[in-house]
């Protein structure tokens, strides 16, 4: 009786029934997230009004808050899946947790790029060692960390546990590291940069940046599905059914 | 087996190849005296950042010690026979910490007033300096050993140590400096003091656990 009950997570937990269940909604995911995208960037880069005091440079907002976001939230997934996968040796979250590890990278070095074109024309410069951004740095080590790990074993499953582990020693940190590295900053910069704190912001381009936040969630998803999607096949590409998929039944 | 006996074990290694300890105070002091060679002699420019740089050199040193921490353990057969005894791994994980923090966080802390010296470091700050580095040296020995354990069983772990576990020395060189520096400019650095051993505290209790996973990890795949 049991059995039964936790089939259907079984049955999640192969790569084959994973690629087969997606193949037909994931561009649905795709159109809805292109959808958000256009909408909210449309209305933030367009439509929304100026800001008074830093004029169209602001717009990147759009692109740089909702990144930022992902980049943080998506080193909780990469740990989580890869502590699923620790627990209950399933291969299809060590495959979450590897795709998430190269997506949040990507999207952490976005927020750092976009805030230095940002930081240019609000404060002049192109670094300054804000709290926000030495954080986000450091965030950004330690997503290469676990990428460098999970590539350096020979055994594909050795790297998996391996960079699970250390996903889930980062998660203990992060906390710690943002909270001292904020004091530190409070210590050397007494904040005189600090600036868009969201709830004054005007409804105009609040709803916009939702828009694009949400654009950002459902991408995300849909970028890590599909890199889900590859590497499932390039894990299995020795089994019938990847060798079936890839030269078309 | 008994604990005393494993750190018995452990400190006569380290003395019978006394290069391992060595290596890392020539290393410490080498890496400082290269700052006023590439920045300057000049003590106005030295000493204010003679704090940071001597955190620095010295997290380093640790760092660079700690890919042979279980090696020879590893290749040679014993660490399994550890990990199949009856103590917990974690145990035996901590008391190999330990002894590593004795032959080479302490002389590294003992040695850094000298270092202050010679970079002009403020008068008022040394014993902060000391017992910030002895016990900011504990902090980086267990959670560098996390990442020594996770590489141990790859050929060449050493650059690789550096890079995972380097992102998680954050807190402590920020609070460990950050003591010294307050202590420097005659500010009480005891509230800070107390971060950093919260933050050791907290290292060394949880560290093992993780290591010793880890341990098991690289075990199997050996």
């Amino acid at each position: 009786m049991a059995k039964s009950r936790w089939e259907w997570f079984h049955q999640l937990a192969s790569p084959k029934s994973f690629y087969e269940k997606t193949t037909r909604w994931v561009p649905w995911l795709g159109f809805l997230a292109a959808g958000l995208l256009v909408v909210g960037a449309v209305w933030g880069l367009a439509i929304a009004p100026e800001d008074a005091k830093q004029g169209n440079s602001y717009r990147i907002i759009f692109i740089h808050v909702p990144a930022a976001f992902l980049a943080l939230a998506g080193y909780y997934m990469m740990a989580i899946a890869g502590a699923i996968g620790l627990i209950w040796k399933m291969k299809l979250s060590f495959i979450a947790m590897r795709s998430a590890a190269v997506i949040g990278a990507a999207l952490t070095f976005v927020s750092l790029f976009t805030g230095a074109v940002w930081g240019k024309p609000t404060w002049g410069t192109y670094w300054v060692w804000d709290a926000r951004i030495t954080s986000m740095l450091i965030l950004f080590f330690l997503y290469l960390g676990v990428l460098a790990l999970a590539d350096a074993f020979e055994r594909k499953e050795s790297g998996n546990k391996a960079s699970a582990l250390l996903a889930l020693v980062g998660t203990v940190n992060i906390p710690i590291i943002y909270k001292s590295v904020d004091w530190w900053n409070s210590l050397h910069q007494p904040a005189t940069i600090k600036f868009t704190s969201a709830p004054s912001m005007d409804m105009s381009m609040f709803v916009p940046l939702m828009i694009m936040i949400a654009g950002f969630y459902a991408f995300y998803a849909y970028v890590l599905i599909k890199h889900m999607r590859a590497q499932s096949l390039q894990t299995e590409r020795n089994k019938q059914w990847a060798k079936d998929t890839l030269l078309g039944e | 087996m008994r604990l005393s006996m494993l750190a018995k074990r452990d400190f006569t290694l380290y003395w019978r190849n006394k290069s391992d300890v060595s290596n890392a105070l020539i290393f410490f002091v080498v890496a400082v005296s290269f700052f006023p060679l590439g920045v300057s002699p000049e003590a106005s420019v030295l000493g204010p950042i003679s704090i940071g740089l001597i955190w620095i050199v010295a997290l380093l040193s640790v760092q660079l010690g700690l890919d042979s921490l279980f090696r020879d353990d590893y290749e040679d057969g014993s660490l399994e026979q550890l990990a199949l005894s009856e103590t917990p791994l974690a145990l035996i994980v901590l008391v190999r910490l330990l002894v590593y923090w004795c032959c080479v966080g302490l002389p590294l802390s003992l040695f850094s007033p000298l270092l202050g010296l010679m970079l002009s470091m403020p008068a008022e700050a040394y014993s902060t300096l000391i017992l910030s580095i002895t016990l900011g040296t504990l902090y980086l020995t267990a959670v560098g050993a996390v990442g020594a354990a996770l590489t141990v069983s790859l050929k060449r772990g050493g650059m690789l140590l550096s890079l995972i576990v380097m992102p998680l020395y954050t807190p402590i060189l920020i609070f460990g400096s950050s003591s010294v520096s307050f202590a420097a400019d005659g500010l009480d650095a005891d509230g800070l003091l107390l971060v950093v051993f919260g933050l050791t505290v907290l290292s060394v209790s949880l560290a093992p656990l993780a290591i010793s996973a880890s341990l098991r990890m690289s075990l199997e795949n050996g």
